[in-house]
């Protein structure tokens, strides 16, 4: 089969968004656009103590006030298994006798109008006993430490952990990675170098906020969320409302952003249960403080120390790290193993130790956030090896080039091998950023005495893919036009722009005739999630399948009807032609076999684990590639660092919309600029979240762009998915941040504790100074 | 305690009775059903609930509905049609600065208040637009479509439609 030499494959191509038009005229509906007849709108009220005992709640006065509905306490739950989770089933629908983090739902009001909720909840009267919380990892991990949880641990569903085990104290859950004599090479090596480190908490901040509508008719659920993974909220609500999976039925809107604050189960278990004791549909639209306390990306503390030889041969690493889950597991448990897997760094050592443990502390819940895991550890482990390589006088690249892993090299002990260039990549990175050439010369910077540049590069690795489950459904009718049936929500990257390139090259045909809609688990096939770099990989490759199998069903019809054997027939543009030069419409086809103008063509596309049960440990479906460089200015009196130029590589394969690819790189720079230097969540002592609104809690803004942000994209089709694609748009995340550090370093002032604000910079080098003057 | 307001939306006359506390956000969102006015921050800073009123772009998250009274506001449902919008949606979708969208009927309309002022350097655009937050793009994209879009001669039609 060949193409027709005028039609070009639309992958490949940066092809218009096809939700763009209407986003831009504001038509474009999220879930709090939507309007369901007899629908009340819910308060709730947060506790104010991060752990406390209830005596009491007394609702009368609220329940008696102009347009309150319902009002849902701990009390209500006594008919289901309220308790949910995705890793560990620890979480209670609303507090029950007992809070755990200042924040956590009480009560829920609902009410005709969003005002009347919000009044009643100042009505309702909480007796609390307020007990003392453990507000951080080091007061959870004490010996005498108040337990945040103490009843028995209970695994969730689906998290592909394996056997979660018992809980140790606070930590609930811990990752091991050993092998080779690490202490043998620590003792023997000519360099050492070790330190404490930390990563602070940060909220994803997805514009639109954490937004469900629930509606209950004749004992079925359906709800309207703004979700990433509507499969696992399914599975989830079903559990805990004891109902048949297909009596769920999830909606999913376009999001205003996701980035991992809204995988998982988040509102939906408290607006399915307040809708359930009204008996009217009822929305939770949370305010941003409120989506604060709802999730955000672990803290963490870590030790870690590298070995290398006088030659610049890395020798091993050991890394203890310990992530803040805050009151409630979520994904933690995935994000530790995920940080643990990130915390050797993607070298040839001869040894390694990793321990990571997820901890629990009385502070809001921390879940999933782009690049979780290798954010919090790239930096750490590329400042090791950037201090290896300034204590040898080795150049920072080649040591990288000495060291790096090549492809088929293994990363993890039974996992799946390298399968990138990550020498190529790191060297593109580096040249991305003028490496090896002067800094372009400003006037106006360079005269100022107080002014240091410097210059970082860094590379890591993310375990990506999740669970390698999607189906998918493309259905071509008689006009020939296409809708996939495809479950990967768009929350920005681009997934329904992306699926309609990828059935319409596997058809042959334009993307523009192709329909890809929201995700509705009631007709949608089943996809695992929207995360973890999986969508164009995993349900990419379920939706080409599926394209296929209609290809096949029309060059079937076009043999028949043009009564030629088909493996003389070629598909191109929408039409199947004969060596002759006659020529059938894909129209022409589908009304053709149905012998009528109705009828449709059906295809159905599987991915499931090739052999193996696909689990975590098995895994990656690939690995995704996180290499950057930075160049910064630090004003050394001032402390204030800018970020002059960054560089980061999309290792994709294939690249199926260069545009989208780059955009995805470029978003995760600018959350990389704000991961590394101002985001930060500040606990008060009582475990309060302080700056819970875009006054105190900044996140970037066009004046934080670089001069010159640019984005490699390489295309080794190296992929497993479709066209030879793999996923993107994590790795820069945690690239980012560790090429900060290292150019901070490089411009004088290593750092071990993130954001890198100005005091805090200011302080280092004060400290420095002293060492200098000491010496 | 209600109050009264007449004003012009998107063009047609509105008079009515509003609840002194109701917010222009919630006017227009609940009331009016012009959903792509978005909400988030609530305290003015991010941008996404941004209309214009009698031209000027406003956070309508922290403006009350009462203060629109003898004034004319603009949404992007009211924008969409006209040349400059059209000019804007060819200049975002070619420069793909748009991802979940949430906030670029606030960009936009932001963008249009800037076309009025004549502000067309990027330095100047940038400074202009550091009130209008997107956690999606990086915003280099839409700095490049804003360049193009505010660099561009006025055309008759525009300079009509003003």
């Amino acid at each position: 089969m060949t193409d027709r030499p005028d039609f070009v494959t639309p992958v490949g191509q940066s092809v218009e968004r096809a939700d763009g038009r209407l986003k831009l005229s504001g038509q474009a509906e999220f879930t709090g656009d939507l309007r369901i007849p007899a629908m009340l709108y819910a308060a709730v009220l947060h506790s104010p103590y991060a752990r406390a005992l209830i005596r009491s709640i007394d609702t009368a006065a609220a329940a008696k006030l102009d347009g309150v509905v319902a009002i849902l306490t701990g009390a209500d739950l006594h008919d289901t298994d309220p308790y949910y989770g995705h890793a560990l089933r620890d979480r209670p629908i609303v507090a029950i006798d007992q809070v755990r983090f200042a924040g956590e739902p009480v009560a829920v009001v609902a009410a005709e109008s969003q005002a009347a909720a919000e009044r009643a909840v100042y009505h309702i009267d909480v007796d609390y006993e307020p007990l003392p919380p453990a507000v951080t990892v080091d007061a959870a991990l004490r010996p005498a430490a108040p337990l945040v949880h103490d009843e028995a641990a209970r695994p969730g569903s689906a998290h592909g952990l394996g056997k979660l085990p018992e809980r140790d104290g606070n930590i609930c859950y811990s990752y091991a990675l050993r092998r080779g004599p690490v202490d043998d090479l620590f003792a023997d090596a000519a360099v050492v170098v070790e330190g404490e480190y930390e990563f602070p908490a940060v909220y994803q901040y997805a514009m639109e906020t954490h937004t469900t509508i629930a509606s209950w008719h004749g004992g079925e659920l359906t709800l309207w969320s703004s979700c990433q993974h509507p499969f696992l909220v399914r599975q989830e609500i079903a559990s805990l409302f004891a109902l048949p999976v297909d009596q769920v039925q999830i909606i999913v809107p376009f999001l205003g952003g996701g980035f991992g604050s809204k995988s998982y189960t988040k509102m939906e278990p408290l607006t399915a249960a307040i809708a359930r004791k009204a008996g009217r549909p009822v929305r939770i639209l949370n305010a941003v403080h409120e989506s604060m306390i709802t999730t955000r990306r672990h803290n963490m503390v870590c030790r870690m120390r590298t070995a290398a030889a006088a030659d610049g041969t890395l020798l091993a690493r050991d890394c203890e790290a310990w992530l803040d889950t805050g009151a409630y597991a979520d994904n933690g448990p995935r994000v530790t193993a995920t940080a643990g897997d990130a915390a050797p760094g993607p070298y040839r050592w001869q040894a390694i130790q990793v321990a990571a443990h997820c901890v629990y502390t009385n502070t809001s819940p921390a879940g999933s956030y782009r690049a979780f895991g290798a954010t919090h550890l790239q930096w750490v482990g590329e400042s090791q090896v950037d201090e290896v390589a300034r204590r040898l006088s080795m150049d920072r690249l080649e040591i990288r080039r000495k060291n790096l892993l090549r492809p088929g090299e293994e990363v993890r002990p039974g996992g799946k091998p390298l399968d990138a260039d990550l020498i190529g990549d790191v060297e593109k990175a580096a040249s991305g950023i003028g490496w090896g050439t002067a800094s372009p010369a400003d006037p106006a910077r360079e005269a100022a005495a107080t002014k240091r540049r410097g210059r970082g590069v860094s590379v890591g690795l993310l375990a990506a893919g999740a669970h390698p489950v999607s189906m998918a459904t493309v259905r071509m009718g008689p006009d020939g036009a296409v809708t996939v049936l495809v479950g990967t929500t768009e929350l920005g990257q681009g997934a329904r722009t992306v699926m309609a390139q990828i059935a319409a090259a596997a058809l042959l045909m334009r993307p523009d005739r192709v329909l890809v809609r929201g995700t509705d688990t009631r007709y949608t096939p089943y996809d695992r999630s929207t995360g973890a770099s999986r969508s164009t990989t995993v349900a990419g490759l379920a939706v080409q399948r599926a394209a296929e199998q209609v290809l096949d069903s029309l060059l079937e019809t076009a043999s028949v009807r043009l009564e030629a054997p088909r493996d003389l027939l070629t598909a191109s543009d929408g039409a199947v032609r004969d060596p002759g030069g006659r020529s059938m419409t894909y129209a022409e086809l589908v009304r053709a076999r149905f012998g009528f103008d109705g009828g449709e063509l059906i295809g159905h596309g599987r991915v499931q684990p090739e052999g193996g049960t696909g689990s975590y440990a098995e895994g990656p479906v690939f690995w995704e590639v996180c290499v950057g460089a930075a160049e910064v200015e630090v004003d050394t009196e001032s402390g204030v660092v800018t970020v002059l130029r960054t560089s980061t590589v999309a290792d994709v394969g294939k690249a199926i919309n260069p545009q989208l690819v780059a955009r995805q790189d470029e978003g995760a720079t600018l959350q990389g600029i704000g991961n590394a230097l101002f985001e930060e969540m500040h606990f008060a002592d009582d475990g309060g979240l302080q700056n819970d609104t875009l006054l105190g809690y900044r996140v970037p803004a066009f004046a934080d762009v670089p001069a010159s942000m640019v984005c490699a994209i390489v295309e080794n089709g190296d992929g497993p998915g479709p066209f030879g694609a793999k996923g993107c748009g994590e790795g820069a995340l945690a690239a980012i941040p560790a090429a900060i550090v290292n150019a901070l370093a490089d411009a004088g002032v290593p750092m071990n504790k993130l954001p890198l604000t100005p005091e805090r910079v200011w302080r280092r080098i004060q400290e420095l100074k002293s060492v200098e003057v000491e010496q | 305690m209600t109050v009264s307001v007449s004003a012009t939306v998107n063009g047609s006359p509105f008079a009515g009775e509003v609840p002194a506390e109701e917010l222009l956000l919630d006017f227009l969102r609940d009331r009016l059903g012009l959903t792509g006015v978005r909400q988030s921050c609530e305290v003015e800073v991010c941008g996404v609930c941004t209309v214009l009123v009698d031209g000027q772009p406003v956070s309508s998250c922290c403006y009350l509905a009462a203060d629109v009274d003898g004034r004319s506001v603009e949404t992007i449902e009211g924008l969409a049609g006209s040349e400059f919008h059209q000019r804007a949606v060819d200049s975002f979708l070619r420069h793909a600065a748009v991802q979940c969208g949430f906030c670029t009927p606030g960009m936009v309309l932001t963008a249009k208040a800037l076309r009025q002022r004549g502000i067309t350097s990027r330095d100047a655009i940038a400074v202009a637009m550091n009130g209008n937050l997107c956690r999606c793009t990086g915003y280099g994209s839409i700095l490049d479509s804003l360049c193009e879009l505010l660099a561009a001669p006025a055309s008759a039609g525009e300079a009509g439609a003003s």
